[in-house]
C-alpha cells in the first residue's frame, strides 16, 4: 500500500512561529563573580585570596579569563567514560580537581555538568545514564572543595551527540560530561 | 439545480483541506508481512464516491493494512449495488468474498454529505452492520476510518483503531518537530517544533493533551501541551533532569523521572505541575514509568539489581516486584490495555528488539527483528504496537501485531522519524 509523499511547508512556518515563543537561554550577568569578592571573608576563599593581589576589578576579569585561556587546564571541559560506565578515570582527576578549586575560589561561580551517552539503547534510560555520569563528577568536585549549590547536573542522554557517526570512534566521543559555567 | 448550487462551497472546502494536507511531510505505510488467516472482503465503490480522496479507497486501505483482511476485487458486477437490498450474494460468493460492503454518498442542500454503508455476510446472507453519517466534506476521511472501524469490529470482534491518531517526532536537519497524524499517517499536523531535541511524547488518556520532554532550556524539562488551543505548560522543571512522563489513566496526574533529590527517581505530579510526590527511593536508576490501565500499578525500568530490568510498583502499598530476568538489558515497559502483560525493549547481543511478556506465565515473545528497535507504544485495542526502528541509518516507524505476524513500515521523506505514541480511542 503506497501513499503519495509530500514535502512540508506549513511546518516551517509553524517552526518560525514557535521559535518566537521558544527558548531564551538564561544569560547571567557578572553578578556571581562580584559575590566572590563580597563573600571572601570565608576561610575557604582565603587561600585563593592570596592569588588576587590585583585590583579587585581586574580579579573578576582574570578569573573569567582563566576559564578561557587555552593554556589553562580550566579551558578543558570534557570528561570521557567507558561503555556502560560512570566511573571517572584517573586521567581526568587533575581536570576535575582544577575546576573544583576554581569553584572553591569563586563562591558565586556556578557550573552545569551535562552528561551524555552513546546512541545505543533507550532514549529515556540514556537520559538517566548521562545523569549518573554528571552526578559522578559532581560528587568528586564536592569532595575537592566545590559546594552542592554551585553545580547543577543535567543529562542530554543520547540526544546531542558530538560525533554523529555510528561506530566505536563516535561512541567514545559521545560518552562524555561537559562543564559549562554560568554566563557562557 | 439545487444540487449543482450546493456543490460549489464544499468542493472549495475540500480543495482547501486537501492543499493544507499536502503541504506537510507525510508518512508512507507499507505492509511487510500479513496475518496467518485473512478475511476475504469485497468493498464496492460507494455510489457517487467521486471525491478526490475516495472514501471507499480509504476504507479498503485501512482494512488491508491491518493484515487481517484480503480485499477482493469488486469490479465488473453490473449493476453495481449501493444498498443492501441490491446485493446478489452469488455475485460475491463466486469471487470468494465472505463479506461485502456497499454504500452511497449523497450531497445535501446544506453542503454536507450523507454517507451510508452496509456490511453484509455473504455466507449467512444477512446484514451485519449499517450506518448513516451526515458530515461536512472535511470529515470524509474521518468517516471512512469510522466505517473501517465498524467493519473491523464486526468481523474480528476487536475494537478498530483506524480512527485514532498517532504522535511522533520528526527530525529534519537541525529541526525537531512533534507531529500528530491520522493512524494511517495522513494529515500530519505540527504540534511543536524546536532546534533542540524533543522526545518521549505521550497522549493523555482523554486525548486532549500530549506530554513530552524538550531540551530547549539546555536540560530536559517536561511540558504538557493542549491540542485544541496549542497552549503549553511546564509540568516539571526542577533542578537537574526532568523526563519520562507517563499519564495516570484518569489524565489528572503524571509519573515523571526527576533528579532533584539525587539520582533518577520516580515521582508523581499533577498535570498542572503541582503536588510533587516521590514514588521510589533506590540507590540506582528508576525511570520510564508506565501506568497499568486500572491505575493500580506502574511498570518502570531500574538498575537496582545491577542491570536495567523491568519492575512493577503497586501504587497503594508501594510494593515492588521484579518482572524480567532473561538478559542484561530490558527497558521501556508499556502495559497492554487488557492487563495481560507488557511490551518492552530487550537487548540480545548487540540488537535491540521489541518483545512481549505475559504477566501470568512470564513467557517472553520477541516480536521484531530489527537491530535498533525502540520506543514501543501500544494501540488502544492492544492488537498493534508501533515502535521506532532504523533502516539505512535513518529513523523510521514500524508497527507489529501483538502476535508478531502483521508488520508495517512507516517512513517519511527526507526526515528521521522516531518516538511514536499511539493516541487513545475516540470517545
Amino acid at each position: 500500500m503506497q501513499y503519495p509523499v509530500q514535502k512540508l511547508l506549513i511546518s516551517a512556518l509553524f517552526a518560525s512561529v514557535l521559535a518566537a515563543c521558544g527558548t531564551t537561554p538564561t544569560t547571567d550577568s557578572a553578578a556571581p563573580v562580584e559575590d566572590r569578592n563580597v563573600g571572601s571573608g570565608t576561610s575557604g576563599a582565603a587561600t585563593s585570596g592570596s592569588t588576587t593581589g590585583n585590583v579587585a576589578g581586574t580579579a573578576t576579569g582574570s578569573q573569567a579569563n582563566r576559564l578561557r585561556d587555552p593554556n589553562s587546564i580550566l579551558s578543558k571541559r570534557s570528561v570521557y567514560f567507558d561503555f556502560d560506565s560512570y566511573a571517572v578515570k584517573d586521567d581526568y582527576k587533575p581536570l576535575i580537581d582544577a575546576h573544583a578549586r576554581y569553584l572553591q575560589g569563586d563562591k558565586g561561580g556556578r557550573m552545569t555538568i551535562q552528561g551524555n551517552t552513546d546512541e545505543r539503547g533507550s532514549r529515556e534510560y540514556n537520559i538517566a545514564l548521562g545523569q549518573r555520569r554528571a552526578d559522578a563528577v559532581k560528587k568528586m568536585m564536592m569532595l575537592l572543595g566545590a559546594t552542592d549549590s554551585q553545580i547543577e547536573t543535567v543529562s542530554f542522554g543520547k540526544e546531542k551527540p558530538r560525533n554523529a557517526g555510528h561506530d566505536e570512534g563516535a561512541w567514545t566521543e559521545n560518552r562524555r560530561d561537559d562543564f559549562v559555567y554560568r554566563g557562557e | 439545480m439545487i444540487r449543482s448550487l450546493s456543490r460549489a462551497p464544499w468542493v472549495l472546502a475540500l480543495l482547501c483541506w486537501l492543499i493544507a494536507g499536502l503541504a506537510r511531510a507525510q508518512l508512507t505505510i507499507e505492509i511487510v508481512g500479513g496475518g496467518a488467516t485473512t478475511i476475504p472482503i469485497a468493498i464496492v465503490p460507494f455510489a457517487s464516491d467521486a471525491y478526490p480522496l475516495s472514501t471507499t479507497a480509504v476504507v479498503s486501505a485501512d482494512l488491508a493494512r491491518s493484515g487481517l483482511f484480503k480485499v477482493v476485487d469488486a469490479g465488473g458486477v453490473v449493476p453495481r449495488p449501493s444498498r443492501a437490498e441490491e446485493v446478489r450474494y452469488g455475485d460475491w460468493t463466486s469471487r470468494g468474498a465472505d463479506a461485502v460492503v456497499v454504500g452511497s454518498m449523497t450531497p445535501q442542500p446544506d453542503g454536507r454529505i450523507e454517507v451510508r454503508f452496509a456490511l453484509l455476510d455473504t455466507v449467512k446472507q444477512g446484514q451485519l452492520a449499517a450506518f448513516t453519517y451526515v458530515v461536512p466534506p472535511t470529515q470524509l476521511r474521518a468517516t471512512a476510518h469510522r466505517i473501517a472501524d465498524a467493519i473491523y469490529e464486526k468481523l474480528t470482534g476487536d475494537v478498530g483503531v483506524f480512527s485514532t491518531r498517532i504522535a511522533y517526532i520528526a527530525k529534519q536537519g537541525p529541526r525537531y518537530e512533534l507531529l500528530v497524524a491520522e493512524a494511517d499517517g495522513f494529515n500530519p499536523q505540527s504540534i511543536v517544533s524546536s532546534n533542540e531535541p524533543l522526545l518521549s511524547p505521550v497522549w493523555s488518556p482523554d486525548g486532549t493533551r500530549i506530554a513530552y520532554v524538550s531540551l530547549e532550556n539546555k536540560k530536559p524539562v517536561v511540558y504538557v501541551q493542549t491540542l485544541s488551543s496549542g497552549g503549553r505548560q511546564v509540568v516539571a522543571n526542577f533542578r537537574g533532569s526532568n523526563s519520562a512522563p507517563a499519564w495516570s489513566p484518569d489524565s489528572s496526574r503524571l509519573a515523571v523521572t526527576l533528579t532533584k533529590d539525587g539520582g533518577s527517581q520516580l515521582y508523581l505530579i499533577n498535570a498542572d505541575g503541582s503536588g510533587v510526590q516521590r514514588l521510589t527511593s533506590s540507590a540506582g536508576i528508576d525511570t520510564e514509568a508506565n501506568f497499568a490501565a486500572d491505575g493500580r500499578s506502574i511498570l518502570f525500568t531500574s538498575d537496582r539489581g545491577g542491570s536495567p530490568q523491568i519492575y512493577r510498583l503497586t501504587v497503594g502499598s508501594g510494593a515492588i516486584e521484579r518482572m524480567t530476568y532473561d538478559g542484561s538489558y530490558n527497558v521501556s515497559p508499556r502495559n497492554l490495555p487488557d492487563g495481560r502483560g507488557f511490551v518492552f525493549v530487550r537487548r540480545d547481543g548487540g540488537r535491540f528488539n521489541i518483545a512481549l511478556q505475559d504477566f501470568a506465565t512470564r513467557q517472553v515473545q520477541v516480536l521484531t527483528q530489527g537491530s535498533l528497535d525502540e520506543s514501543p507504544s501500544v494501540a488502544p485495542n492492544g492488537k498493534l504496537i508501533i515502535y521506532a526502528s532504523e533502516t539505512g541509518g535513518r529513523g523510521i516507524l514500524a508497527a507489529v501485531s501483538s502476535d508478531g505476524r502483521v508488520k508495517q513500515r512507516l517512513t517519511a521523506a527526507a526526515s528521521d522519524v522516531r518516538e511514536p505514541a499511539w493516541g487513545p480511542l475516540l470517545k
